[in-house]
């Protein structure tokens, strides 16, 4: 598989404080890669400078084979990749609805918009019955799924999730990756996965890179990195 | 009781300015997060543009609707290029900014149209007006109602109001869905400004044309936006109201009219210490 995004000799640092180092990556077209580590190790920062959140940073970012580093964070999500922030970013004031609508924002088809918000509510049936409810009156969990059929609605070719079982029960975070293995597998969507819960993780995703300080120390197939035990003793501890 | 009723009615023209004052100044600070001290003088500016139009012979709503359209743009143009420059400043910083711009648009009035009082004509046929307002106070409750009925179905039911909303409230998961969150900012300043000025333009026959006109009215219309809760826009509208009926009731039969500017500051000063966050405001907590 063709690589969709690609990070090469990735730098990156909030002012003067450095916090990524040398990082190469890739996430192949179709696949799930999940970004592994302790807090602090930079699993955040890599996706804040991946979309250009307030991060100064040095390097190439291509996606889809086109460079996107130095690009505005609106202009690199019209070109197709949808980021669900750590404290998931709803608009906690507005409706479900109104969340899901402005998802579509920078979309001008209108009529696969509307087909989209259909596809959004089977894959997350419970944001229907709360469809004129404000968002801050959800649940986590439920706040969680608004954040990601959010955005679904920008109809991304690659989903950034940032610890999408953070703070959720656990039969919760069963339902949500089921469904992030659903929107894989059935809509193709790329994913760049964040996660502290490395089994869970390394059950969903297909690659696997293990961040520490700033620093990749480990990158294969996650079934091998699963079958590893030194590896997974030594960074994951399970 | 005719008395009580006209001044009734009457605080009720005059809160018409002070809820769009209000309005505009809860949109501004809703975005920033600041008081737009130069919001009245952007109005007053506009509604000298409006004059000199209709003393030129440009039919009166003509000269409405383009003083409104240089109200929008001159507020877009601030926006752009010098409020954004005070992005990440100090809450100081910024106020000295708008208490500037506040003299040098003052400034530039009197410069430009001198600081002589003026009459401004009023469009309502005199025929309109009835036992308990003038057929300027009618209409220019029909105008506020009406400015206020489209702002708010422009922010509640439009593609682009949704955005405006969102980038005011959450900035960063805002450009996550590709809206360009500098642009909906500048446009919520041509929005305020463009309203700022319908008040000043139905204000200015009342009040009369000149460079300090704003001063009062900026005032009430403050009072207007702690009364209904800064972060609630339509509470502020509302407010204006409120505080026009009682500034006119207190201004007849309690302080007198010289003492009428003293309700407004009393008003601000009774909101902010028994109940900061207004009549309709939401009590913003924050974690520390």
């Amino acid at each position: 598989m063709s690589a969709l995004l690609e990070l090469k000799g990735v730098n990156a640092a909030y002012g003067q404080s450095q916090v990524i180092y040398d990082l190469n990556l890739s996430v192949a077209d179709g696949g799930i890669t999940a970004l592994l580590g302790a807090n602090g190790a930079g699993k955040t920062t890599t996706l804040r400078t991946i979309c250009n959140m307030r991060v100064r940073c040095s390097g190439t970012i291509t996606f889809a084979g086109k460079k996107i580093d130095g690009l505005q964070t609106e202009d690199i999500v019209r070109r197709g990749i949808a980021h669900v922030p750590d404290g998931r970013g709803t608009f906690v004031h507005l409706t479900v609805e109104e969340n899901l609508v402005l998802g579509a924002y920078s979309r001008r088809d209108r009529a696969a918009v509307a087909q989209d918000m259909e596809r959004v509510f089977g894959y997350f049936p419970r944001l229907r019955e709360r469809i004129a409810q404000q968002a801050g009156t959800l649940s986590g969990g439920e706040q969680q799924m608004l954040a990601i059929a959010r955005a679904l609605m920008l109809r991304p070719r690659l989903l950034l999730l940032d610890e999408p079982s953070f703070g959720l029960a656990p039969l919760i975070v069963q339902e949500i990756f089921r469904i992030l293995n659903r929107i894989n597998t059935e809509d193709g969507v790329s994913m760049l996965l964040v996660e502290q819960n490395a089994n869970l993780a390394l059950s969903l995703a297909h690659d696997v890179y293990l961040l520490e300080t700033g620093r990749v120390v480990l990158n294969g197939p996650a079934a091998q990195v699963r079958n590893d035990d030194s590896a997974r003793r030594a960074y994951l501890g399970y | 009781m005719d008395t009580f009723l006209h001044q009734l009615l009457s605080g009720l023209a005059n809160g018409g300015i002070y809820a769009s004052i209000g309005l505009a100044l809860v949109m501004i600070f809703q975005a920033t997060h600041h008081i737009n001290f130069a919001q009245g003088e952007q109005a007053m500016f506009s509604a000298y543009i409006a004059l000199t139009l209709i003393q030129a012979g440009v039919p009166y709503w003509a000269a409405f609707l383009i003083a409104l359209a240089f109200a929008f743009i001159a507020g877009v143009a601030i926006e752009r290029v010098v409020v954004r420059q005070f992005d990440n400043a100090p809450v100081l910083a910024v106020v000295v900014v708008f208490l500037g711009m506040l003299f040098i648009i003052n400034s530039l009035a009197g410069w430009l149209f001198t600081y002589n009082v003026q009459a401004f004509p009023s469009p309502f046929p005199v025929g309109l007006g009835s036992k308990f307002l003038s057929a300027h106070e009618i209409g220019m409750i029909g105008v506020t109602l009406v400015t206020l009925a489209v702002v708010y179905a422009f922010f509640r039911f439009t593609p682009l109001g949704l955005a405006m909303r969102a980038a005011a409230q959450n900035p960063e998961a805002s450009r996550l869905v590709g809206i360009r969150v500098g642009w909906m900012l500048a446009l919520g300043w041509g929005l305020a400004g463009a309203i700022g000025a319908v008040a000043a333009i139905m204000a200015a026959p009342i009040v009369y044309i000149e460079p300090n006109m704003m001063a009062g009215i900026l005032l009430y219309g403050f009072a207007a936006a702690l009364l209904g809760g800064i972060n609630n826009p339509w509470g502020a509208a509302v407010g204006g109201f409120i505080v026009g009926v009682a500034e006119n009731l207190a201004g007849a039969y309690v302080v007198g009219t010289e003492l009428k500017l003293s309700v407004a500051l009393v008003i601000i000063i009774v909101v902010l210490v028994t109940k900061p966050a207004g009549l309709f405001g939401r009590t913003v907590v924050t974690r520390v």
